[in-house]
């Protein structure tokens, strides 16, 4: 047998027809609905005529729009309550379990669908959201859709889809004290660039990754689309398997051995031959910031601010420009040296339970800058209810953060959650493109830890120093 | 979906890199639940700036084509980044690269996007910097500027038949596949049962919070 790659395992197993010119008919097991790309999906189907042909291989449930301050606030009105109450309408139209905004199982798409055991090794997953890649953490194939491919999943349970190239991204030295997974997907996407895995799809391998939890994975799963990439799967081994076993909806007694058994061949064989390698040594890494408007304008927290005029190409030139006026950032400033006037740790990227435990070991026995206002988001009900267990809400809370209820919040500002014209704000979320966090907004990217100690000092600040 | 055949007009030039699909379609808008008339929304940031903005500016107002840079399209899965510029009138997007599920996308709406490199695509650019009225003629893969030059562009075959007839995908897998895809089925449930999860239990794990919520 020829050696294959684990995506080109799970790929093959999932190919229902040969279109010809490389096209596949491929098979999704699993798919995530949210309130915001489903609209348009459903009332596609409605339109003409269709039925949902597999109501079990969907979960449906309100992320983006939803506020994160609950508790007593009404959420009654107002277009995102329409969006969340169009969703629960169509989820029962066509038979779809809705996990309500109020429910212990509620929580951000790329949160839930592991830890409910919806996402499992050596499926096709898919959801209305780019970065559906999380999942390939648990070595499946998982990827963003637009709505129109939502209202194919929903009548035809497959995608018209072209096999991608491969690559494997080798990560290799381990993570020095300080320095997260986060910082490893920022370094690597300032590296390839943000058209650097466009048309790949990657799998990270290597001792760095072996070493990685899964929240880790996931972090490091979830950022693939910021390196160009849909698609990004790790391996799945003892500790992907220890994870998912007892989840609510994971395969179990008889039909977890089977899924077991099922799932040891998913690895790339030894011989495998990817369509590209890099190779990343993680051990002498620092911090990294993310400074512009684009993921890879992203840089070590040692560093500074580049200049423009330095760039060799015109094109190069104008758009630096353009990014650190946005940004409002002169050349040569040292990250360091950048005040902050928000923070926010949340969003799919970095809002589990290892996250808010990394944050609020900075955050234990501090205050936050009064010249900062700062947001924890747990990324679910689940992640906030095992938080508070341990008592992390107390450490956020009387350092000075807000504690909210779990939802996309600031990353998308889709709901409440925003940053007002010009405010600068030290985020764990995933995407610094202009008025991503709120029109005019400016967002540094960067780790739960880095994040923390930006909100005590009120300026980016290398968490090393704090630790 | 409205065929594709060939498209005639000036090409707007946007001659930047990496336009993500934040830029070309604000979040806040995705509140919207409906896909008409999201045109007024488009660059909105950009239309509403101090410079004015390409698309808003004749002869480019009634631009069919859009001529940029790198990496259009970056960034999000939302099919609204495709729905505004084709309510704006644009039906053929020309860039060096794009983001992925953004070029996907595409292809569902009636919108063609073309992948050019190298003197090709500085040709184009000063085309649409000159304002000449350029063709795109998707059968015959080419543009046609009015110099007289002719620059061919690959298109996957299936997406291009797709395009010039104008089809309803999803009524095409299942008329084409709907077979295959119940043999595929069959095939996974008698193979690996542990994949289904069983309506019921997804339900009542639905309902099981309902209560203590």
């Amino acid at each position: 047998m020829v050696a294959q790659t684990l995506y080109d395992k799970i790929w093959d197993s999932h190919v229902v027809a040969d279109r010809g010119n490389g096209e596949h008919l491929i098979y999704v097991d699993r798919h995530l609905v949210q309130e915001v790309s489903s609209p348009q999906a459903f009332a596609a189907l409605d339109q003409d005529g269709r039925k949902v042909r597999c109501p079990e291989a969907h979960i449906a449930v309100a992320d983006h729009a939803v506020p994160t301050l609950r508790g007593d606030r009404p959420f009654a009105e107002g277009l995102a309550f329409s969006q969340v109450e169009r969703l629960k309408e169509n989820a029962a139209k066509h038979g779809i379990a809705y996990m309500p905004m109020d429910g212990e199982r509620h929580g951000i798409v790329h949160v839930i669908g592991p830890e409910l055991g919806f996402t499992l090794p050596g499926v096709v997953l898919v959801c209305g959201d780019s970065h559906t890649c999380t999942h390939g953490a648990f070595g499946c194939i998982a990827f963003g859709i637009g709505a129109s491919e939502c209202t194919s999943i929903f009548a035809t349970q497959t995608l018209r889809q072209r096999k991608q190239k491969t690559m494997r991204v080798n990560l290799e030295g381990g993570l020095p004290d300080g320095v997260t997974v986060k910082d490893v997907i920022l370094a690597l996407i300032a590296e390839i660039g943000t058209g650097g895995g466009v048309g790949y799809a990657l799998e990270y391998a290597g001792s760095t990754v072996r070493e990685l939890s899964m929240a880790a994975r996931m972090t490091l799963c979830n950022m693939s689309i910021e390196a160009g990439s849909r698609v990004g799967v790790v391996a799945p081994d003892e500790k992907t398997f220890a994870y998912l076993e007892g989840r609510p909806l994971a395969p179990s007694g008889d039909a977890w051995k089977q899924a077991m058994a099922a799932w040891s061949d998913l690895h790339s064989d030894a011989d495998a031959v990817f369509d590209r390698e890099v190779t990343f040594n993680t051990a002498d890494l620092a911090p990294q910031v993310s400074w512009g408007t684009t993921p890879e304008h992203t840089c070590a927290v040692t560093g500074q601010v580049p200049d423009p005029e330095r760039e060799a190409d015109q094109n190069s030139k104008s758009r630096l420009r353009k990014s650190l006026a946005y940004m409002g950032l002169e050349p040569g400033t040292a990250i360091r040296d950048i005040p902050v006037d928000r923070v926010f740790v949340g969003s799919c990227t970095n809002g589990r339970l290892e996250d808010l435990r990394a944050a609020a070991q900075v955050l234990s026995g501090r205050k936050v800058a009064d010249s900062v206002k700062a947001i924890a988001v747990p990324g679910s009900a689940a992640v906030k209810i095992a938080a508070e267990r341990e008592g992390l809400h107390e450490i956020f809370l009387s350092a000075g953060f807000e504690w909210r209820d779990a939802g996309c919040s600031m990353c998308v500002a889709m709901n409440d959650d925003r940053l007002a014209e010009g405010e600068r704000c030290a985020s764990t979320s995933n995407r610094n493109f202009e008025g991503r966090q709120g029109k005019g907004g400016r967002t540094h990217l960067m780790s739960p830890p880095m994040a923390a100690a930006a909100a005590v000092t009120g300026k980016i600040t290398d968490v090393r120093e704090l630790l | 979906m409205e065929k594709f055949t060939t498209v005639k007009s000036v090409a707007a030039p946007l001659l930047e890199n990496a336009i993500d699909t934040d830029v070309i379609f604000p979040a806040r808008f995705l509140l919207l639940l409906d896909r008409e008339g999201l045109g007024r929304y488009a660059f909105s940031e950009r239309r509403n700036g101090p410079e004015p903005f390409v698309l808003d500016t004749p002869p480019y107002d009634t631009a069919k084509i859009l001529v940029t840079g790198e990496n259009f399209g970056t960034g999000s899965s939302r099919e609204q980044a495709v729905w505004t510029i084709a309510d704006l009138g644009i039906r053929c997007v020309i860039a060096r690269s794009f983001g992925e599920i953004f070029f996907a996308n595409c292809f569902k709406n009636g919108v063609l996007p073309v992948r050019l490199g190298g003197d090709d695509m500085a040709a184009v650019e000063r085309a649409a910097e000159a304002a000449e009225e350029i063709t795109i003629d998707l059968e015959a893969q080419s543009i046609r500027l009015s110099s007289g030059r002719e620059i061919r562009f690959d298109i996957e075959p299936n997406l291009k038949r797709l395009l010039l007839l104008g089809l309803d995908e999803v009524g095409m897998i299942l008329a084409e596949d709907g077979d295959a895809i119940k043999a595929f089925e069959a095939r996974r449930k008698a193979d690996q049962p542990w994949m289904s999860i069983g309506i019921e239990k997804l339900h009542a794990l639905a309902e099981e919070q309902d209560k203590n919520g």
